[in-house]
């Protein structure tokens, strides 16, 4: 098992954010964490990537058949060890940064090995050379295949929003995760985007076989593309399962239609 | 077109008005001192009338302008989010190079004097402060407004390295760059979760505590008395004085010329320019390696770095250290120069002064620095005609920069790896 959250709680104050919530995601599947507003679906991002520290529970994610418990790390070594990366619901690029350098900056820690501290790369040294212009082809295939390559010199923040959002994954996917947080990915896409979007996230999920965890609210994207569905209400998860059987469950449409009236 | 003429004459009159309002306290009086006890008043009112006068006609001869020549007259054109470096760079780096040249040549031209070659060394002092800010604020987006303590740490490092351990400026450069770099982990780590407003504030205290221990701490630093007999800098052991202090040889001698004060001025001109452009070289090349990127990165967005496995802490720690030792560096200079440091020269003011120089000059722009460091040092002195109103002018000056190039001088960000350039190069060959 990739990753496997278990009584997962988060209080903030008198408010009980997240309440004993226990999932798990494969490798190689999308899983869809739904729910309604406030359910708490971005909480539980935010204990994952190390933003909030959890107030009881263990989230396990294993990598390279190394388990790291991501509760006790830092949110940076979360990204650089346990390899989790994530993208935010309110894009967080380097605005003033080009296309290119957003996908090198997320290459940092091995290119910071690589150049030894910055001592190799001060003297230029060629195997810090090597390991720059691997990272700007890695960069550039990753450009080419969100469409980007002929605006790999473009300030990031002039880029239209939907190849913002494109470009936020590719950045993610530098890291070279293993598992890879999405939070509303087609937020603001129109019909097209999405679509392609969709095409994305099944080929990173087919080629590379890493997990992929998503929020998302566009119900289209959700059932078209995820392997498995936890659904989450007030804190609380309420199914669990493929997309085809959350679809029907009784308390999910209950959540989301509210209660039919019983005159 | 009549409601606009008059609109036009209207805005020209209120500022020809608040023209006045200003002038009357600042020019329309002057005082005398003509040997009595006190001071004689003078009034100049037609001195008001005049500036009045000339405010409302230079603001319509604008607003004329502008709606002539609109293409002409573009306010705030550098507004937009990072514009990025296009086909101008070739004309920068040339510019650059005429820059360096002009710079090595200046004690040499004939309209050089012993007062040029001076102001040029404390303008290369600027510069290299510049460029030592210019990491911590224009890179890593820091703002810090106690820079000077980094000077003072350095300036103070060297004079008492020299008067302990008897060290020459040329062993003791690292050692007060190194000590500074420390002095700046040491700042860093009590402000690593504050940004912007607070970050400000308390590097402005650590400014002021540096500068007080140093007024305070007498037995150390001689308090306000400062440390004089800072050794000079050597030319590779040849002393450059009338006579060396203990039998060797002196520059003068050693060369067959005849000794002259000005040698030492020409000498420490090259010194400093020699650091400066170590330390511009230094500087870009950190740029472009995974630290420099970090370091903008982290300007950029604090929290998508640590998505991203970057270790703030780290990253901050190493702009604030590096930082620190450029400005160190310049510092060391400074005492070798001034031969007598005290807590005076390093007062907030100083501090003020470099990081004008970071936001005039365009943050993070390596040219931009240089030309705000000249136009800042020099203005005031080529404004000594002016007298009393030399401050004045200067802030109007600055005044006037910051309407029209709202992001600095130079404004522009080069990227620190492209693509197109690459691809270029492959084409050419």
């Amino acid at each position: 098992m990739l990753l496997e959250v278990e009584h997962l709680s988060i209080r903030f104050g008198g408010l009980l954010a997240v309440d004993d919530l226990s999932f798990a995601a494969e490798a190689g599947q999308i899983t869809a964490i739904i729910g309604p507003n406030g359910a708490g679906k971005t909480t539980v991002f935010n204990c994952l990537t190390g933003f909030y520290r959890p107030s009881v529970g263990r989230l396990a994610l294993e990598r390279d058949g190394v388990t790291h418990y991501l509760e006790r790390m830092d949110g940076y070594r979360i990204a650089r060890d346990a390899g989790l990366a994530r993208t935010f619901q309110n894009i967080r690029l380097f605005a003033g940064m080009t296309v290119l350098e957003n996908l090198v900056v997320a290459q940092h820690a091995p290119l910071m090995r690589a150049s030894a501290f910055s001592l190799a790369g001060l003297l230029g040294l060629p195997g810090y050379r090597r390991a720059e212009t691997h990272a700007i082809e890695k960069s550039c295939a990753w450009l080419d295949r969100i469409g980007l390559l002929a605006r790999a010199d473009d300030a990031a923040g002039n880029l239209p929003y939907g190849a913002q959002r494109r470009l936020e994954i590719a950045r993610a996917m530098c890291t070279d995760p293993a598992l890879l947080c999405l939070d509303e990915p087609a937020a603001g896409l129109n019909a097209r985007e999405t679509g392609e979007l969709m095409a994305l996230l099944r080929a990173i999920r087919d080629e590379t076989g890493i997990g992929i965890l998503l929020i998302e609210h566009d119900m289209r994207l959700v059932m078209g593309v995820s392997d498995r569905v936890v659904v989450l209400n007030y804190g609380q998860k309420i199914a669990d399962g493929p997309p085809d059987a959350v679809r029907h469950d009784a308390a999910v449409i209950k959540a989301y239609l509210g209660e039919e009236d019983a005159a | 077109m009549g409601t606009r003429v008059a609109a036009a004459l209207k805005d020209a009159a209120l500022a020809g008005f608040v023209a006045l309002v200003l002038a009357f306290p600042l020019v329309g009086f002057a005082t005398n001192d003509e040997g009595g006890p006190s001071l004689a008043i003078h009034t100049r009112f037609t001195w008001v009338l005049l500036g009045g006068a000339g405010v409302f006609a230079a603001r319509l001869v604008l607003t004329v302008l502008r709606a002539l020549l609109p293409h002409l007259v573009k306010v705030g054109r550098s507004n937009s989010p990072a514009r990025l470096a296009g086909p101008r760079r070739h004309g920068a780096r040339l510019f650059g190079a005429l820059l360096v040249a002009f710079a090595i040549a200046l004690p040499f031209l004939p309209f050089s004097s012993r007062y040029l070659v001076d102001l040029g060394t404390t303008v290369l002092i600027y510069i290299m402060l510049g460029w030592g800010l210019n990491v911590v604020v224009g890179l890593a987006g820091l703002l810090d407004l106690g820079y000077v303590a980094f000077y003072a740490v350095g300036a103070y490092s060297f004079a008492l390295i020299a008067r302990w351990y008897g060290l020459g400026f040329w062993e003791a450069l690292p050692l007060s760059g190194l000590l500074s770099a420390s002095f700046g982990v040491l700042l860093g780590f009590p402000v690593l979760r504050l940004r912007g407003d607070y970050l400000a504030i308390v590097t402005l205290g650590f400014g002021e505590i540096v500068r007080i221990v140093l007024l305070n701490w007498t037995d150390v630093t001689g308090g306000p008395n400062g440390i004089a007999g800072v050794p000079r800098p050597t030319f590779f052991g040849l002393v450059l004085l009338p006579r060396a202090p203990n039998g060797g040889a002196t520059f003068s001698q050693f060369f067959g010329l005849s000794f002259s004060p000005d040698q030492r001025i020409d000498f420490l001109y090259f010194v400093i320019l020699a650091l400066a452009l170590v330390t511009n070289a230094f500087s870009l090349r950190l740029r472009r390696l995974p630290i420099g990127r970090a370091w903008e990165a982290l300007r950029e967005d604090e929290i998508a770095c640590r998505a991203l496995g970057i270790d703030p802490t780290r990253v901050k720690l190493s702009a604030f250290a590096i930082g620190a030792m450029l400005g160190g560096f310049a510092g060391a200079f400074f005492a070798t120069r001034q031969g007598f440091i005290s807590p005076e020269s390093f007062t907030f003011q100083e501090s003020a002064t470099i990081l004008a120089i970071v936001v005039l000059g365009g943050m993070g722009s390596q040219m931009g620095v240089v030309l705000a460091a000249i136009l800042l040092v020099t203005f005031p002195e080529f404004g000594r005609a002016f007298a009393e109103f030399r401050m004045l002018l200067f802030g109007a000056a600055m005044v006037a920069i910051m309407v029209w190039r709202p992001r600095g001088l130079l404004a522009q960000r080069a990227p620190s790896v492209r693509l197109r350039a690459a691809a270029v190069a492959v084409e050419a060959t």
